[in-house]
This record gives C-alpha cells, sequence and structure tokens, in this order.
C-alpha cells in the first residue's frame, strides 16, 4: 500500500505542474475519480480492522481533502489565466465609429407654437382649432368687413374657383373664424387661443404664402382693454423670456375690433438685426382690440351683456425675433442644416417649471 | 400720405418740432413711416456767383469758370449752356454726394483742366425732375447762403392712412386730431363765400346718381394760367408732386390739403353747354391725362358732354378737357363719387391718382361747396378771372346718424377713468356734436367722420386721445385651466408623434399646404374644388392630399445641396374636399436611407424602421397595435406593390399607411430612392374610453417562471408570417403572452414553393407551475391552430 504521505506529495507536484485545465482534469481522475488511486484506498477501508481503520482512516481523509483544495485552487487559477488570455485576444477597437445615429428637431415654429400655448394654458386659455379651407362668412362677413374691403380680393386672399351654389371657399386669411365657430358654438365666459396655419398672397423676406397665427379671445363680463394690455404684457415679457422687454399700445384700425392697437416692442436695429429689449427703436408685433360689437351680435353674443378682446400674432414672425433667424422663408424649405441649427431637441419641451427655452 | 411740418402750421398752432408732431401722430393712431429730412442731402450746398466764364481749351461744350462760393475763388468746369459770367448759382464742393446724379465729387481734371467742385442743375439737386441747365438764383442772394435754407427744404412725415379715416388724407384733418391731443391749437379756416358775378352758363346734369350723387360747378372766366407763385410750388414739390400750372397746381394743394378732390376743364374745350355725370357706355373711349386711352365701362362713372367722355368721374381727367397754359376760362368741378365704384374703377383700370385714392376711401360730404369756394378763392388770388354762381346738381347724403352715448361706457370698454366733461371737450375738438341726454350724451358725428357709428367708436376716440399708455394693465381675473389640460385629445397626440419622432431622429419640416398639380395627381388629389383660383405660382396650385409629395420634394432638395440622408416629418392638415370635415391632420413621416457606410456591415434603415417607428407612435397613443390588421393588398399607388401595409382596425377604419415609395413616383419627383415612409392620420385613431379617474388597473404578476417553446412551420410562400404569429398566439389565449417570428426559413429540407417561418413562443403560467403534459398539450394547440389557419405544418 502506497503510503498517503508520498502519495500526496506526488499528487500536488501533478496538480502544481498542470499546465492546463485539461491536464488538471486528468489528475484529477488519476486521484479522485472513480478508480482513483485516492479513491480505492477510501474504498480499502471498509476491508479493514476497526483499529487499522481508526488509524488509516483519518490520514486517508487527510489526504483526500489536501488534494481536493489543491484541485480547486489550482482550477481557479488556471481558469483565470485563461480568462485574461482570451480577453486580451478579443480586444476591440473602440475608435471606429458607432452605428450612425440620425438626430431629429422639432421646427422652431412649432417649438414658439408650443411655447406660446404653453404661456396662454397657465393663464387658463384653452386651444381651439379650425379648417384652413374657409368660408366668406368666417373668414369675412362675420368679422365685420365691409363688402369691398380690399383684404376680399384676389391680390390678398386665395380663393377657389365658385362651386354649384356659387359659392366660393378661401383660405382663411387669419385664425380669427376659428373665433367666430367657437362663439357661435359656446357660450361666455370664452378664453382660448387659436393656433393654426394662415394664408395670403404675398412672398418676399418677410411675407410667404402660407405662415402660421396664434389668435387669443376673451369674453366675459367687463372685461376691458387694461386685461387685454395686462394679458399681452404678461405674455410678451414671458415670451422673450426677459424683465427689459418694453411694450406699448399704439392705436390701429381692424374691422374686427373697436377700440383696436398694434402693439410694438422696444428694440434696437442699429446692427442689421433686431435685439429685443435695447435700442431706441419701436417694431410692431402684434394687432389686438375688443371685439367689435357687430362681431359679437353676428355669433349671437349680446353686446350689452357680454364684451372682450382679441389678438393676433404671427408665430413664424415672432420666433424669428426670439431665436434670431433672418429670412421667413427658411421656415418652410426643409433644409436639413437649417432645421438642425434652429430646430429645438424633442426633449425641450416648453414649460413653465423650466422656462420655455 | 405725406406732409411738411410748415404745412401743418397753417391748421395747427403749435410749437412743437417735427419728431414731437410724428410721436404725436403715433399714438394718436397716425402711423408715421419715417420723417424724411431733404436739408440732409442739401446740407454741402450752397449759392455761388460766377465772376468769370470762358471756353475750355479742349472741350467745344465746356466752359471754365472762376466762381465765388463760400470756399472762396474756385476753378470749376462747367458744360451748362447758360454757365455765364455773372450768374448766381448753387455750388458743390469737392467731396460733395450729389443726389441727382449718385455720385460724391472727386478732384480730377476734366479734359486737362482740373475742377475744384461743381455748379449744380435743380434735378441734380433733386428739387426738379428735369433742367436744361444749372440753377439761375436771384442776384440779390449772397455767396455761401446754404441751399437747404433756400429751398424751403424741410422734414416732411411719410405715415399710413388706416382706411377708416379718409379724413387724415388731408393736412387740416391731421391738425384737428393733433389739437385734440394737446400738441397744439386747431386753426379752423372755414371758407368765405366768393359771391358769382354771373350765371354759370355750364348746366350740370347727374344721370347716374347712384356712382355721383352730387355735382358743383362754377366757371371763373378771364383766368391768368402759368407757373404756380413760389409758396406754392414749394408746398406741392416739398412731398414730391410736380407743379403742373397754377389752375392744377390749385387742385393738387386742396388734395392734399383739406382730403378735397377737384377738377379743372378748360372751359374752351367744353363747347355742347353741359357736363354729365353718368355711366360708360358701349364705345366709350377717352384719351386720359395719363396719356392712355381708357374705354369706360358701364361699372364706371364717367364724366361726359355730347362730344364723349371728358375723363373719369373721381379718378382721371382727359387730356383733351384740360388747362393749360393758354386757359381763360376755366370750369372747377367739386362733386362726390361712390367710394367702392371709385375703388373698383382704380382696380380695372389701374389708375392710382390722389382723388382715386381719396373718393374710395370716402370724401367728406358736407365740404363739397366749401371746396368748391375755396378753390375760386385761391384761382381768383393766383389767376384772376370772374367767378359765376355755383350750379350744384345731385344733393349730399344726410349726414351721419346721432346716437345715445353714455360717458361711463369709456371706463367700462377701455379700463380709463375719464371725467365726462373731457369726453365732451375731445368730443367737440374732434368734430363731433353732443346734446346731454339725461346722464349720458347724444352724439352726433361730422360729415367727415362716417366710420363712427356706435359707442364703441366714441370709446376709441377717447381712449387714443387721452392716450393708450394710459389705460391701466389690469390682470385678469383668474380661471383656472381645466383640470386635465387645456389640449384636446387629438392635440396632445399632436405633440406626442412631434417630440416623439425628434426623439427617433425625424426632423420636422413644415410644407406648404399646396403643392403642384402633378404632385397632388401623384398623391391621389387634384380635385378641381381644391384648386386654388389665383395661386402664388404653378408650383403651389392644389391643395395637397398627402405630406408626402412635400416631404419627397424636401428630401430630393437636401440631396441636390448634397445631404441625400434625411429623415424628416411633417405634422399638419391634407385635404380630401373644402368642406371642414374633409381636412384631416396627417403625421407624415419619411426616411431616405443614405447613411455612412459601415465597417461592421450593418445595414441602414429600411421599411422595417420605418415600421417599427410607426408602431411606437401607435402604441405610445394608446393604440392596441396587436388588434390592428396589416393588409398588403389594393395600396394606393403611390406605395411599392409588396413593400407597403395599411394598418386598419377594419376596411373603413384606416389608421394609417407605412412602406416604400413607388420608384415611379420617385421619378416623377425627381428624388433617387428608396424612400421609406408612413402616414398616420390622427382623427383616424380611436379615443381612448373617458375615465373618471387615473388610477391604472391593479397589477397582477404572476409567481411562476415564464417559460418558452419553439416551432417552425412549413407554409406556403404566400402567407404572412404575421398570420403563422398570429395563428399560433391566439391558440391558447390563457397561456399564450406572444408569439414572435424569429426566423424565415428557405431552402433544403423545405420544398420550393414554400417557406419555414420559426416562432418563438411565451407562455406565463398563471395558477402553477406547468406540467410537461400540459406544455405539450399548448405545443398541440398550437401546431392545430397553426394548421388551421395557415395550412401550415410543423417541420419535422
Amino acid at each position: 500500500m502506497t503510503d498517503p504521505a508520498t502519495l500526496e506529495v506526488q499528487f500536488l507536484a501533478d496538480i502544481a505542474a498542470a499546465p492546463d485545465v485539461a491536464a488538471l482534469e486528468v489528475v484529477r481522475v488519476a486521484a479522485l475519480g472513480k478508480q482513483g488511486t485516492i479513491s480505492l484506498l477510501l474504498k480499502s477501508l471498509g476491508g479493514m480492522s476497526p483499529d487499522e481503520r481508526r488509524t488509516e482512516g483519518p490520514k486517508l481523509n487527510a489526504l483526500r481533502d489536501t488534494v481536493q483544495t489543491a484541485l480547486t485552487a489550482r482550477r481557479a487559477a488556471l481558469e483565470a489565466a485563461e480568462l485574461d488570455e482570451r480577453l486580451a485576444a478579443e480586444k476591440l477597437d473602440l475608435s471606429l465609429p458607432a452605428p450612425h445615429r440620425r438626430k431629429g428637431y422639432v421646427h422652431p415654429t412649432l417649438q414658439v407654437m408650443d411655447e406660446m400655448i404653453s404661456i396662454f394654458a397657465e393663464l387658463g386659455f384653452a386651444v381651439a382649432e379650425g379648417p384652413d379651407i374657409e368660408d366668406d362668412f368666417h373668414n369675412f362677413t362675420a368679422l365685420n368687413f365691409p363688402p369691398k374691403h380690399p383684404a376680399r380680393e384676389m391680390h390678398d386672399t386665395f380663393f377657389f374657383s365658385p362651386d354649384e351654389a356659387g359659392e366660393r371657399k378661401l383660405l382663411r386669411t387669419h385664425t380669427s373664424p376659428v373665433q367666430v365657430r367657437a362663439m357661435r358654438s359656446q357660450t361666455p365666459p370664452i378664453r382660448l387661443v387659436s393656433p393654426g396655419r394662415t394664408y395670403r398672397c404675398d412672398s418676399d423676406q418677410t411675407h410667404t404664402p402660407m405662415f402660421h397665427q396664434v389668435e387669443g379671445l376673451v369674453i366675459d363680463k367687463g372685461v376691458h382693454m387694461g386685461h387685454l394690455k395686462w394679458t399681452l404684457e404678461t405674455f410678451i415679457a414671458r415670451f422673450f423670456e426677459t424683465d427689459q422687454v418694453t411694450t406699448r399700445f399704439r392705436p390701429h384700425h381692424f374691422p374686427f375690433t373697436e377700440p383696436s392697437a398694434e402693439m410694438d416692442v422696444r428694440c434696437d436695429r442699429s446692427g442689421g438685426e433686431v435685439r429685443i429689449g435695447q435700442g431706441t427703436d419701436w417694431l410692431e408685433i402684434l394687432g389686438c382690440g375688443m371685439v367689435h360689437p357687430n362681431v359679437l351680435r353676428n355669433c349671437g353674443i349680446d353686446p350689452d351683456a357680454y364684451q372682450g378682446f382679441a389678438f393676433g400674432m404671427g408665430v413664424d414672425r415672432l420666433g424669428m425675433l426670439k431665436y434670431g433667424m433672418p429670412d421667413l422663408r427658411d421656415m418652410f424649405a426643409s433644409d436639413v442644416r437649417w432645421l438642425a441649427h434652429y430646430g429645438f431637441p424633442a426633449v425641450a419641451v416648453p414649460n413653465p417649471a423650466s422656462g420655455l427655452s | 400720405m405725406k406732409f411738411t411740418l410748415s404745412w401743418l402750421k397753417e391748421h395747427l398752432d403749435t410749437t412743437a418740432d417735427v419728431h414731437a408732431v410724428a410721436d404725436a401722430m403715433t399714438m394718436a393712431g397716425l402711423e408715421v413711416e419715417h420723417i424724411l429730412d431733404p436739408a440732409a442731402k442739401l446740407k454741402p450746398f450752397s449759392v455761388a456767383k460766377i465772376v468769370e466764364a470762358v471756353q475750355h481749351p479742349n472741350a467745344d461744350r465746356l466752359r471754365v469758370c472762376q466762381v465765388d462760393t463760400v470756399d472762396g475763388r474756385k476753378e470749376i468746369v462747367c458744360g451748362a449752356p447758360n454757365a455765364r459770367a455773372g450768374l448766381t448759382t448753387i455750388y458743390a464742393p469737392i467731396g460733395a454726394y450729389v443726389p441727382g446724379l449718385g455720385v460724391t465729387l472727386s478732384e480730377k481734371p476734366v479734359r486737362g483742366v482740373v475742377s475744384n467742385g461743381m455748379l449744380c442743375s435743380a434735378s441734380e439737386l433733386e428739387l426738379a425732375a428735369e433742367s436744361d441747365g444749372i440753377m439761375e438764383l436771384s442776384d440779390g442772394l449772397a455767396v455761401g447762403q446754404p441751399a437747404a435754407e433756400l429751398f424751403g427744404a424741410e422734414p416732411v412725415i411719410d405715415f399710413e392712412v388706416t382706411p377708416n379715416r379718409p379724413d387724415w388724407l388731408g393736412v387740416a384733418g391731421i391738425a384737428r386730431d393733433l389739437a385734440a391731443t394737446g400738441i397744439g391749437r386747431f386753426i379752423d379756416r372755414q371758407p368765405a363765400t366768393v359771391p358769382g358775378r354771373f350765371p354759370c352758363p355750364i348746366e350740370i346734369r347727374i344721370t347716374a346718381p347712384e356712382a355721383c350723387p352730387m355735382f358743383a360747378g362754377r366757371l371763373i372766366r378771364g383766368v391768368k394760367n402759368g407757373a404756380s407763385p413760389a409758396w406754392l410750388q414749394a408746398r406741392l414739390t416739398a412731398i414730391g408732386l410736380r407743379s403742373i400750372n397754377a389752375l392744377v397746381d390749385v387742385t393738387n394743394l386742396l388734395c392734399y390739403d383739406r382730403a378735397r378732390p377737384l377738377h379743372v376743364y378748360d372751359a374752351a374745350k367744353l363747347t355742347h353747354g353741359f357736363v354729365e355725370a353718368r355711366l360708360g357706355a358701349e364705345g366709350d373711349s377717352f384719351l386720359a391725362l395719363d396719356g392712355r386711352t381708357y374705354a369706360p365701362t358701364p361699372a364706371m362713372c364717367v364724366i361726359a358732354d355730347a362730344g364723349g367722355v371728358l375723363g373719369l368721374g373721381g379718378v382721371m381727367g382727359g387730356e383733351g378737357s384740360g388747362c393749360s397754359a393758354d386757359t381763360t376760362d376755366v370750369f372747377v368741378e367739386a362733386a362726390l363719387f361712390d367710394p367702392i365704384r371709385t375703388a373698383q374703377t382704380g382696380r380695372d383700370t389701374g389708375i392710382l391718382s390722389d382723388a382715386q385714392y381719396r373718393f374710395a376711401r370716402g370724401v367728406d360730404s358736407g365740404f363739397v361747396i366749401s371746396g368748391l369756394e375755396l378753390a375760386t378763392q385761391l384761382i381768383l388770388d393766383i389767376c384772376g378771372g370772374e367767378p359765376s354762381e355755383i350750379r350744384v346738381a345731385g344733393a349730399a347724403p344726410a349726414p351721419p346718424e346721432a346716437f345715445d352715448f353714455d360717458p361711463a361706457y369709456v371706463e367700462g370698454l377701455s379700463g380709463l377713468a375719464v371725467p365726462p366733461e373731457r369726453t365732451v371737450e375731445i368730443l367737440h375738438t374732434l368734430g363731433f356734436a353732443t346734446e346731454p341726454q339725461g346722464q349720458a350724451l347724444r352724439v352726433t358725428p361730422p360729415t367727415w367722420r362716417r366710420d363712427v357709428t356706435a359707442k364703441a367708436d366714441l370709446v376709441e376716440e377717447i381712449a387714443r386721445i387721452v392716450g393708450y399708455d394710459n389705460i391701466p394693465s389690469t390682470p385678469l381675473p383668474t380661471l383656472a385651466p381645466p383640470p386635465g389640460g387645456v389640449l384636446t385629445t387629438r392635440q396632445g397626440r399632436a405633440r406626442l408623434a412631434r417630440r416623439t419622432l425628434a426623439a427617433s431622429g425625424f426632423s420636422e419640416s413644415v410644407g406648404w399646404s399646396f403643392v403642384s398639380e402633378t404632385a397632388a395627381k401623384l398623391f391621389g388629389g387634384g380635385d378641381a374644388r381644391l384648386k386654388l383660383a389665383n395661386p402664388m405660382s404653378a408650383d403651389l396650385s392644389d391643395m395637397r392630399p398627402s405630406c408626402l409629395p412635400g416631404l419627397i420634394e424636401a428630401a430630393g432638395r437636401n440631396a441636390a445641396r448634397g445631404f441625400p440622408d434625411v429623415a424628416l416629418f411633417e405634422i399638419g392638415p391634407v385635404f380630401a374636399g373644402p368642406m371642414p370635415n374633409d381636412q384631416r391632420t396627417a403625421i407624415t413621416a419619411l426616411i431616405a436611407p443614405h447613411g455612412p457606410r459601415r465597417w461592421d456591415g450593418g445595414a441602414d434603415a429600411d421599411v422595417f424602421t420605418i415600421k417599427a417607428e410607426l408602431m411606437a407612435l401607435l402604441d405610445l397613443m394608446g393604440v392596441a397595435t396587436e388588434k390592428l390588421q396589416l393588409v398588403q393588398s389594393d395600396l394606393p399607388s403611390w406605395w411599392r406593390p409588396g413593400q407597403s401595409a395599411r394598418l386598419q382596425l377594419g376596411p373603413k377604419a384606416i389608421l394609417a399607411e407605412f412602406g416604400a415609395v413607388h420608384p415611379s413616383v420617385l421619378k416623377a419627383l425627381y428624388v433617387a430612392g428608396p424612400v421609406y415612409a408612413f402616414e398616420l392620420w390622427l382623427e383616424a385613431v380611436p379615443e381612448p374610453k373617458k375615465k373618471a379617474v387615473r388610477s391604472k388597473p391593479a397589477l397582477n404578476l404572476s409567481p411562476f417562471m415564464p417559460l418558452s417553446r419553439d416551432f417552425a412551420f412549413i407554409v406556403d410562400e404566400q402567407r404572412f408570417a404575421g398570420d403563422v404569429a398570429r395563428a399560433a398566439a391566439s391558440a391558447d389565449k390563457a397561456l399564450i403572452v406572444e408569439a414572435r417570428v424569429f426566423d424565415v426559413y428557405r431552402g433544403p429540407g423545405v420544398p420550393e414553393g414554400s417557406k419555414s417561418v420559426a416562432l418563438e413562443v411565451r407562455l406565463q403560467p398563471v395558477e402553477r407551475t406547468l406540467t410537461e403534459a400540459e406544455i405539450e398539450q399548448v405545443s398541440t394547440k398550437v401546431v392545430a391552430a397553426v394548421a388551421k389557419a395557415c395550412g401550415g405544418q410543423l417541420r419535422a
């Protein structure tokens, strides 16, 4: 019978010399496999006398434990070395480009529209919409345009050919028809803004045949021009995100409001670009006024019981002023370089908590 | 409309300077466009005297002049025929900018002789349209006197008149409003009556009172027409009008001074004893003062006599009856013409005269005779002569009607607290008459303020004169926004789509709502009812049936600039007809994949990329995408057959279409493919169920491990993999949570004309861990379901 001590020396040497996991497995089978030397010795304990067993048992068990521990340790070491080797071999060149991911942007006009809606939402204004193709009544007559007003001419307004009934549809020249529809279908108090596309026969650096408007309407008892002034002053300060904005109201004429006004904002035009909140020039930014009694009557509202104000502004134009786009026509050109430069990231959702922009 | 400060001061006693006047105008509603200061451009010029003028040694036409100037004696070369010794004229030094020539003078030899400045003509100073030589000034003028002083070149205010205020088209009308603002005192210059010495021999007839309700006239005999006096010429030229002759200049003066257009006829040319205001008739034709021949129509008002048309009433007179230097007897017309007809005549003929502009907006019906008296007096003063009595045909329309006005309404509508006395004072200054009516007033507007018809109009009058600046900014009463937010579901979804698509790499485009007819027809449009009668251009003629043509063309334009890789989207209206219900909001996205080549061999976006975006978006909108039917047949013609599909809840409820755009359509739009796109119609997306509370249903998580089993079915090549998966998923609704295709194989082992579709079916036990037998049972159901629905056989 081989001496356990000798066996231990031999197996520990074999374990230490095993160059890889496979060789180590051969050693394990030779030592501790079913027919392994140590396994067979342990089996032989059954044939021994109790005294013999008492002396040999512990020795053999100790031998088994020692070899088992050495095997486990060696296996861990060999596996770690193999992993290191594999990882070293599987090195990647991370300077290679990652797959291309397209970047998208929100159009500045729609971003600005969201900004406006966000401001007015806080003031309690709902959002109303209506069709782009309108009729004469909603676009002109209800709004107190006199029969031969120049806006009703082909050189100002886009018309369609007359239908079988002789009615000539048109593309709305403002979003006021939405207000007409709202007044005719709701009972005051009314507080809403109407954003949307509008159309006029015009094309140059500051005019395009299509543009966007946000108009506002408040109808209630006792609403007067002071409320209009406060609403627009509040809006403009929040829109331009500065306390520096100075505005003024100036009398003007619109068929659908009485009294009517235009709002100017103080600006500096000396450097070829417009800077809001500086300088000594004035720039007209919107039209407004108290809803004309005839308009209220045309919409089924008693002007002696209710009154209110309306205003309208060009979204693209105010966007250009705020964010510095030089040419209105670019807004509709879908040039990806322009969109990337002037567009907004998707997550920049205008909200009162983080500011608009 | 333009005027000068000195002109204004004829009607307004004020010490305000031009800027204060401009500011007061702006705040009263007269929007000043700019203040022109001609003195600025005349600054370098001054009076000089030619001491000696001799022939230029090298040029026949030129003279070399010794000139006494503000800079001392100068040698100046001059080409004017009237450059002679002793002439007092205008000198421009080297460095001066000569506005009429558009050049800055520099010191350079003229045919060998250096000219140390320039002697100027009236046109070179822009004081006249043309001149024959250098200016000839009075010898009494001192050398060095500034030209700006000499020519009375004072600042001109140019402003915009809103259509409601025709009275502002006369300087007197502006003065009246300015007086009300407190900047000065209105000088009311009511014309005196000039008694006629004899009956007017020319009869006046009106046969079209609807076009010309009133026509007054008188003859002035024995006038001496010629150049106007200097003050009159200066007044007209200062605002850019050309002085013609005294008679014509008087009419132009009153046109701008009182917004009262007049016309003067050479009475020698009126040989039939009458003039008549009638409608144009067949065969009418006349040569107008602008040198062009017009054929008046029955829609137009003409002034005529038995010999034919003399002029277009209120628009333009005729060349044949106009006044010239030879005129000795003049017939002066002061009439009223219908605004709408006059506006239409202006548009139809293209004539935009000062008279037409004023009559189209409405002329003071109370100043017809007064205007005629004023013109008479001016003509007598300037040209002499003997006036006839005034003849009048027709009558002025009734003056504006009085109405009740409670001064408290000023504060009620404008928020501006104005004492009633101040209200009355303002109204009076503006020409309104008031009568107390209990607590209220009865107000009669003046004849020149027909725009004022109701109490709100008066509030505007008071508010603009007191000043909008004084309106107190008043917080709007708090009205809490609706608890659910202000956006409708549709608006909220549009916003969601915008942010989602931008986050996925699509850039938002805003395209025109109109496209070319070709583009419209390619996408199912071209309906005659959606064609603009007056498009900006042929490219923008038809309301778009889809956002796709605009986006595809945008992709093409970007490619043409060298940026072919685009992912764009647009959220906007599309039109199926002219009625409000025909308009829908489309969310349209497009990829033209031309991304950078990949070192790892990975592929660029394809039709499944666009499908993934569409599905994700529908899912975000709350659509149960697993319930959607995907139909790949009978897609509209702009989609590529076999590579496009629609998503629907039923044949009438189509939510979206997606796929590759048809190559022929791309070719027609000059865009290189492939282009993948989807179009989703917001209105077609079902509204979510209204819920009283926002809480979500309880979450029931199974404690048991899910497990999955793979299947491969041999199906006919024409079968859709999606149908195989759908059939498998429906085999046991209690246990199967998902059946997903993970491989499609054709080749050895699979019969020709068939394909193998491999599915992973995921089971979620709910009550207990499944036994092998139970799993086997589900597998059997799956195989049976696929066999039944798609004829699929489990692959061996």
